[in-house]
């Protein structure tokens, strides 16, 4: 028996989809059970009938629903509750759906200081009303998914990891609840932790480590003075090998799987541990934007008061 | 006013689009617009964070070019810093580059635009997707989603993090290439170079032939060409060099990174979010198919027309071929997809080059660099086209400044114009089908579209919607992706 899937993709760039099909050989065996009957990306279901004669956005009936990208449109609004409609089980994929990611940063903005820039203050564009015929509209913020409609699984990440996507796909298959550790990114981070950095908070301009020094051998990058969100971001970006991604990149984590459990304050508990260290989270340049930068949605990042 | 024909959203595309056809009385077509809904504003949030944090920020405008805009923004940030980097850090920046190129240019093939001529243009939308070619030929796919999946497990190696990368940095590289790592990939990259191979010849004898009427007339324009070539030889550069400019009648003229300003120009039309750059000397932009103004087009096909050679063998062969049979500059909008398949196999040659030049595994990476107040741009050819990231910053390095081109931004103006042309051509007395809408979409297609890029301004889509109306201007249908 298959397991019929609709996929749909809000307010996007596409990193999700594509790790989908970094799944790699598995996704083969995984396809011949799936059923895929909505997908915009790989497929030509339109929302109108193939040739547009019906009136009502359709998406069809679907035992499981995937949904990359937070709301920012009205017609984003419409598709997320279209396929909250139609589908058993709906799954949030990576941190704009979960939480807003990276373009929730525009939640610190007014939609007109937004527009005044994109259409009136750039240096290439020959100046011009906002346009507004025959699209939809915007609204006022970035919204997670769950926002607006229930969600049933969250898959975080910026983007997520195909092995995660593998397991969560074949935990519903196999009719199992799916949920990630509640471990932080420094509980799977090979370097050594002391407790007490050594040096002052840095901004990262030079090289972390030395050149080719293994993650084994080095120190906690915090510890270095180097600004790290392990501490409190989810783990799970490394797969099964562990190792946080970034971090393997040599470069700090930024924090894209998001909050280690719900109800957690990032935000606060970041000063917290640069505290712990002995590090002066005041001397962080742009701190609200930076230790929330994936996690702007559910009113987190907002316009910031005017100056007088 | 006759019937409005809406196609939404476009599909087997990267992002939002609907294109809406409007018919006269007689049921021909009078308009068309593809209208891009969304806008996220990159350019206004990136504005107040330290400098050195953007090529960690802007790779979100598109996931499946993010090596593009990390790139970008990295090369932004040099210039800002106002560093020159080690030699061996720019190769591996170049080695990310090409294996990039290649991942892309498989996805577009075999996943996005490929199901048009494998399964066929009118083949019914169930199967006339990847996973329809799987059924058609299974080995064909299965070596396609190896050869992607290498190309994720070779940057993962170089970098850490193959979406969404963090190992380009002001001043260099962050991570250095290990020579067991080195080994590791090498045999990964010829994997992927035979595909390469394959996929040329598969297309030369299976594909263009059976379509070559269509490639003659489907959504041909006359434009010019925008693309990055070598400075001084005109060789077909993707990470560095010089922008060139070329007129439809095959002339050109090359400038710095820092001149764009005088070359480019944006237009913006109130029913799309996306703007229209054109050729700023031309003084203004015209879509008019009959007597195009100021209208230039990127991706495959433009570097293709504006480079004088290519430097690796089997693809520099293939562009001689191309060239004895198409000439130079081709205007033909579907030979995009042929274009992709020689820089497909250059990327996959390239790649093979770098992972066998010694200094790759060098130690001397990445060099310190220090605030300071000053301007600076980063351009690289995506694989969507021509990709300018312009930064300002404070004494402090915090951005005050940023403008964004990115490459699909460049074919707003030609991919309405092959839309327009394509539906004019076979939308008569009223009569269409899904068959001829697909036609439609497959002209946008070949552009290879990446609408969440071209609206990294605020919100990321192209829809592309196909609106019929009647002749009052009631929407009849209307189709989307």
């Amino acid at each position: 028996m298959t397991v019929k899937v609709a996929e749909e993709w809000l307010n996007i760039c596409g990193g999700c989809e594509v790790t989908i099909l970094d799944i790699g050989e598995p996704l083969l065996d995984l396809l011949s059970k799936l059923e895929f009957v909505h997908m915009p990306v790989l497929m030509d279901h339109k929302y109108f009938g193939q040739t547009g004669e019906k009136t009502e956005l359709e998406i069809p009936e679907a035992d499981v629903g995937i949904i990359s990208g937070g709301i920012r449109n009205e017609k984003e609004k419409i598709v997320a509750l279209e396929m909250r409609k139609k589908c058993k089980t709906l799954i949030s994929l990576g941190s704009c759906a979960c939480f807003g990611g990276i373009p929730a940063l525009a939640n610190q903005y007014s939609l007109e200081e937004l527009y005044d820039k994109v259409y009136r203050q750039s240096k290439t564009t020959d100046s011009a009303d906002t346009p507004s015929d025959d699209i939809p509209p915007l609204l006022d913020r970035i919204y997670a998914l769950d926002e607006v409609i229930k969600v049933d699984v969250y898959i975080p990440g910026c983007p997520t990891t195909p092995e995660i996507v593998a397991d969560a796909l074949t935990s519903l298959l196999e009719g199992k609840p799916f949920t990630l550790p509640e471990r932080s990114v420094c509980d799977d981070c090979p370097t050594k932790r002391e407790k007490k950095a050594i040096t002052s908070i840095k901004r990262p301009l030079e090289s972390i480590l030395p050149p080719g020094q293994k993650l084994e051998e080095s120190r906690c990058f915090m510890e270095l003075g180097y600004l790290c969100l392990g501490p409190v971001t989810k783990s799970g970006c490394g797969g099964s090998e562990k190792t946080p991604r970034c971090i393997k990149g040599v470069m700090p984590c930024r924090g894209c799987f998001g909050p280690i459990r719900a109800g957690a304050n990032p935000m606060v508990e970041m000063m917290g541990a640069l505290s712990s260290i002995g590090l002066d989270p005041r001397l962080i340049f742009d701190r609200p934007s930076t230790f929330q930068r994936y996690i702007g949605a559910h009113g987190r990042l907002r316009p910031l008061p005017k100056r007088p | 006013m006759g019937k409005t024909i809406v196609i939404e959203p476009v599909t087997r595309i990267e992002g939002h689009a609907k294109v809406t056809i409007q018919l006269d009385d007689a049921g021909n077509v009078s308009d068309t617009r593809v209208n891009v809904v969304e806008l996220r504003g990159f350019e206004k949030f990136c504005i107040g964070r330290p400098v050195e944090e953007l090529p960690r920020i802007v790779t979100s405008i598109c996931g499946v070019c993010p090596w593009s805009h990390h790139l970008a923004s990295a090369k932004a940030c040099d210039a800002v810093f106002g560093v020159e980097i080690p030699p061996a850090a720019k190769k591996l920046r170049q080695l990310a580059n090409s294996i990039a190129f290649t991942e892309e240019h498989i996805l577009h093939f075999y996943f996005l635009a490929g199901a048009d001529f494998i399964m066929g243009p009118d083949a019914d939308y169930s199967v006339r997707n990847v996973i329809g070619i799987a059924g058609k030929v299974p080995e064909v796919a299965k070596t396609v989603i190896r050869c992607r999946h290498l190309g994720a497990k070779m940057l993962e190696i170089l970098s850490g993090k193959s979406i969404h990368p963090v190992a380009a940095v002001p001043g260099g590289f962050s991570k250095v290439l290990t020579s067991e790592e080195r080994d590791m990939m090498i045999p990964m990259a010829k994997e992927v170079l035979e595909l390469a191979k394959f996929s040329i010849d598969f297309a030369r004898k299976n594909i263009f032939p059976q379509y070559i009427d269509a490639i003659k007339t489907l959504g041909v324009i006359k434009t010019g060409f925008l693309g990055t070539v070598k400075k001084d030889d005109g060789t077909l550069d993707l990470y560095d060099g010089v922008l060139r400019m070329m007129q439809p009648d095959g002339s050109y003229e090359d400038f710095t990174y820092e001149q764009y300003t005088d070359y480019i120009g944006e237009h913006i039309e109130p029913w799309t979010y996306m703007k229209f750059p054109y050729m700023k000397k031309a003084g203004k932009l015209s879509m008019d198919l009959n007597n195009p103004v100021g209208v230039y087009r990127t991706n495959t096909l433009a570097r293709i027309n504006v480079c004088d050679k290519i430097r690796t063998p089997l693809a520099q062969k293939e562009l001689e071929e191309f060239r004895s049979e198409f000439g130079r500059p081709v205007q033909l909008t579907l030979l995009y997809n042929w274009a992709r398949l020689i820089e497909l196999l250059y990327n996959a040659e390239y790649a093979i080059q770098l992972l066998e030049d010694p200094e790759i595994t060098s130690k001397d990476i990445r060099i310190p660099v220090k605030p300071r107040a000053a301007r600076g741009i980063g351009c690289i050819e995506a694989p969507r086209g021509t990709l300018i990231h312009d930064y300002e910053t404070d004494e402090n390095g915090i951005v005050t400044n940023v403008n964004l081109i990115v490459g699909t931004t460049h074919n707003n103006a030609p991919i309405n114009m092959s839309v327009k042309k394509t539906a004019t051509d076979l939308i008569k007395d009223g009569n269409y089908d899904q068959g001829i809408l697909n036609k439609v979409e497959m002209a946008i297609r070949a552009y290879d579209p990446c609408l969440s890029c071209a609206t990294h301004n605020l919100d990321g889509r192209i829809a592309v919607k196909l609106d019929i109306m009647d002749a009052s201007g009631g929407i009849i249908q209307t189709l989307q992706n």
